[in-house]
């Protein structure tokens, strides 16, 4: 039995690939003719390749699960998600229209304020806020950008419009799959690499070079730059050493570090200390530097703050950059936008309350069974409230949690998540997805073509985190042709 | 390259290196028994005096039989220069180091590792020893080719040199002192027994038809030495082992200090001969040599490697 796309319904949910049964939208029409072509056993083959090439990579990622640390092989779905290059064009601009704005509020934050001054965002949040570090007041780094790598996550709901979900500023995760993902496709799939206008999307790994070597302190050619790694224990360990090796760049742990008494940063090398210039630092804030943080802290560097401050390295991102990758924040990003560049945001937030804000609260309260609860500070799908799918118990639970910390809380409609055909016992049936594109900003900006779809393997599931039993799909930016 | 990564490859190649020796060291003692006469007896202890490790076996045991010293020296978790540790050691310090290796050293550690903890009961098994330490002792070979033929010969590889090197000269005295140390327990109408003793240590670093080619002489104590000691051309000699650490310390930078302390044993091994020694003070003889080893590795560490960071209190 071959795909027959009759047969596939997306059952009233938005599908990125197939608009009503039979029916492919325009970019994916190519796909779905060349898929339909195939034999069942054809489609098993290119599935157990696509397997076997993950294997032979080494493409993995850590769980942690009761202490212990498992390299599981990367869940791969072979079935594409397609976005056509018109619509993607809209949305690539407003990612950068949105790192700029979110790029100036940071520099705003800890500088004059005066977004606060001028009454657009409230005091309260900032006071309140748990990535604010006042230890970064005053700095000015280079083209005034703090957050130089952000993922952002877009969803799209049930009449196919495109919201951001949040975005990551901290040390967002997975842009190595995104990659691999593309290797394995073209790998599997070669034949549709020629037919189809397919953007490319290997160009990220100089493009972060570019980036990270054009905020160097020092006017150098090539100056060093490293990836500083918590070490092979951290969930992400293999994209650092992925983009080290890419960038060809030095991998460093914080002992690999040192700072000397010219508060200059220096990795130690079998040549003796070499001067380090950028670090693309992959260690949360609060582990960066033990003498100002976490004085416990075995990951970071001694003095590595002073020498940031006196401007003789460069930190991408920068510390403190997580105070906008807040979700409470968030909301007012749009708000941002307006204020910093004068523009209407090009791509919508989720609508979103604020548990702050006591009538917010209230209607929270009363609706816990429709809404999606979320801690403003946390990431990887951990500690919220899926309303509808809860059970009485964790919703009184969470609503004792909500008033004993409003501040913490925000909450959103849950949203009905557009699917994709994937491969599930030898069918295609919808699964629900996300998209994490990443957007580079120093002196210039870029936005990578698609990003990392991350896909709900589970039938009707909405959590897409590869660490809770997601998967993920190569994401194809497609010309469509001229018809 | 960085220091850190530095001291992860070198002590991959020192912890492949033991690990492939001890088996070989074993192999020796092993083989000897089957060739003995009734009446002789070898002693086991000897084995652990040798490896410079009574102090942690006295800790987990009680006597030094054959059980005992052949599960401490093979399987031992206790024991960190046991084949089945230094393996484990050898495999973590690619795994940290992935990035650097050809991608079939990281699966052919990760193999021979599985093998010799799935099976270590028939190491420990007297009926199974030959087969278990074969089998290591090649999986180690095959790693060492996988290096040598598929690895960028650069800093890295330097380092593999010196890991490897060092131990390996480190160990061939070791196996040595075993032939001394069995020979002295004998009593003298025991010459029957020399050539036996002689040919299984040559047999267990696989160097007697090497000795056969290139000594042309009957098998004794003193060529046995001469040959394991200071021939140039046998890659477990010695000689051979000084010579490759000093080339490779000529290549890396800053290797001034290493090279002072190699060049010691260098005099030592051209200055001394060892068919001039008398028996007794052979065993003298090889323990300056691996206190000198000793030396050498303390100048590559304080070279190189980074400096062990303190904990907090």
């Amino acid at each position: 039995m071959r795909i027959d796309w009759n047969q596939y319904d997306p059952d009233g949910h938005f599908d990125e690939l197939i608009a009503a049964p039979g029916q492919p939208r325009p970019a994916a029409r190519g796909l779905t003719q060349y898929l339909r072509a195939l034999s069942d056993a054809d489609v098993a083959t290119r599935k157990a390749a696509a397997e076997l090439a993950i294997v032979e990579m080494g493409i993995s990622f850590t769980v942690y699960s009761e202490g212990q640390n498992i390299d599981r092989a990367w869940p791969f779905d072979i079935v594409p998600r397609v976005i056509a290059a018109r619509e993607w064009a809209t949305i690539e601009l407003g990612l950068r229209q949105r790192l700029t704005a979110l790029n100036h509020f940071i520099d705003d934050i800890y500088g004059d304020q005066k977004i606060i001054k001028n009454k657009v965002f409230p005091a309260e949040v900032l006071a309140q806020s748990r990535n604010f570090r006042p230890q970064c007041v005053g700095v000015r780094p280079a083209y005034g950008v703090w957050a130089h790598i952000c993922g952002s996550d877009l969803v799209r709901d049930s009449d196919g419009t495109v919201f951001v979900l949040e975005d990551n500023l901290r040390v967002p995760s997975g842009v190595s799959y995104m990659l691999e993902n593309r290797v394995v496709m073209k790998r599997v799939f070669p034949e549709l690499f020629e037919s189809q206008d397919i953007l490319p999307v290997d160009a990220y790994p100089t493009q972060l070079f570019d980036t990270l070597a054009a905020i160097s302190p020092r006017p150098l050619d090539y100056p060093q730059v490293v990836v500083l790694t918590p070490g092979i224990y951290n969930s992400a360990y293999f994209e650092h050493a992925f983009l080290a090796q890419r960038m060809g760049a030095e991998l460093v742990e914080g002992s690999d570090l040192t700072v000397g008494d010219d508060d200059c940063v220096y990795m130690r090398t079998i040549q003796g200390l070499e001067r380090v210039d950028v670090i693309y630092r992959r260690v949360d804030d609060l582990f960066l530097d033990p003498e100002v943080f976490n004085p416990n802290s075995q990951l970071g560097v001694p003095g590595l703050m002073r020498a940031w401050h006196k401007g003789t390295v460069a930190l991408a991102n920068a510390p403190g950059a997580g105070v906008a990758d807040d979700k409470v924040v968030y909301a007012y990003v749009p708000d941002m936008i307006r204020y910093y560049l004068g523009e209407d945001p090009l791509i919508q937030n989720v609508p979103t309350f604020l548990c702050h804000e006591p009538r917010s609260l209230e209607y929270v309260l009363a609706n816990l069974d429709t809404l999606v609860v979320k801690p403003a500070n946390e990431s990887g799908g951990y500690g919220l409230l899926i309303g509808p799918h809860a059970s009485r118990k964790q919703r009184s639970e969470f609503a004792s949690l909500l008033k004993a910390d409003p501040r913490n809380y925000i909450a959103q409609p849950t949203l009905d998540l557009s699917t994709v055909p994937t491969l599930c016992g030898g069918r295609l049936e919808p699964r629900h997805v996300d998209l994490r594109p990443f957007i580079l900003q120093a002196d210039q900006t870029h936005v990578t073509a698609g990003g990392l779809t991350r896909v709900a393997l589970r039938k009707g599931s909405l959590v897409v985190n590869s660490s809770q039993g997601g998967g993920s799909k190569d994401t194809w930016i497609v010309a469509e042709a001229e018809t | 390259m960085l220091s850190r990564v530095a001291e992860r490859v070198y002590w991959m190649a020192r912890y492949l290196e033991r690990a492939e020796n001890t088996a070989r060291l074993l192999s020796v003692y092993a083989n000897l028994l089957l060739d003995l006469p009734k009446g002789y007896t070898v002693g086991w202890h000897t084995l652990i005096g040798i490896t410079g490790i009574e102090e942690p076996f006295r800790e987990h045991y009680e006597q030094a039989d054959e059980h005992s010293v052949v599960r401490f020296l093979l399987t031992d978790m206790h024991n960190s220069s046991s084949v089945l540790s230094t393996l484990a050691g050898a495999r973590e310090n690619v795994r940290t180091t992935r990035d650097l290796f050809p991608a079939e050293a990281w699966e052919a550690v990760n193999e021979l590792h599985l093998f010799a903890r799935e099976h270590a009961v028939s190491g420990v098994n007297r009926n199974q020893r030959h087969e278990y330490l074969t089998q290591i002792i090649l999986g180690c070979q095959q790693l060492t080719g996988l290096l040598v033929g598929t690895l960028s010969h650069d800093d890295a590889y330097d380092f593999v040199r010196l890991g490897r090197s060092l131990e390996r000269a480190d160990m061939t005295t070791r196996i040595l002192d075993v032939g001394v140390a069995t020979l002295q327990e004998q009593d003298d109408t025991a010459s029957a027994l020399l050539s036996t003793l002689w040919i299984n240590v040559l047999r267990s670093l696989s160097a007697y038809q090497m000795y056969r080619r290139h000594v042309r002489a009957s098998v004794n104590g003193r060529d046995v030495a001469a040959f394991l000691l200071r021939d140039g051309q046998f890659p477990r000699a010695v000689r051979y082992c000084v010579d490759e650490i000093e080339a490779a310390l000529r290549r890396l930078p800053r290797g001034e200090a290493a090279q002072r302390s190699i060049a010691r044993i260098s005099r030592l091994l051209t200055e001394t001969d060892p068919k001039a020694i008398e028996r007794e003070a052979m065993h003298d003889f090889i323990d300056d040599l691996q206190l000198e080893l000793g030396h050498a590795h303390t100048a590559i560490a304080e070279t190189w490697f980074p400096v062990p960071v303190a904990q907090p209190a």
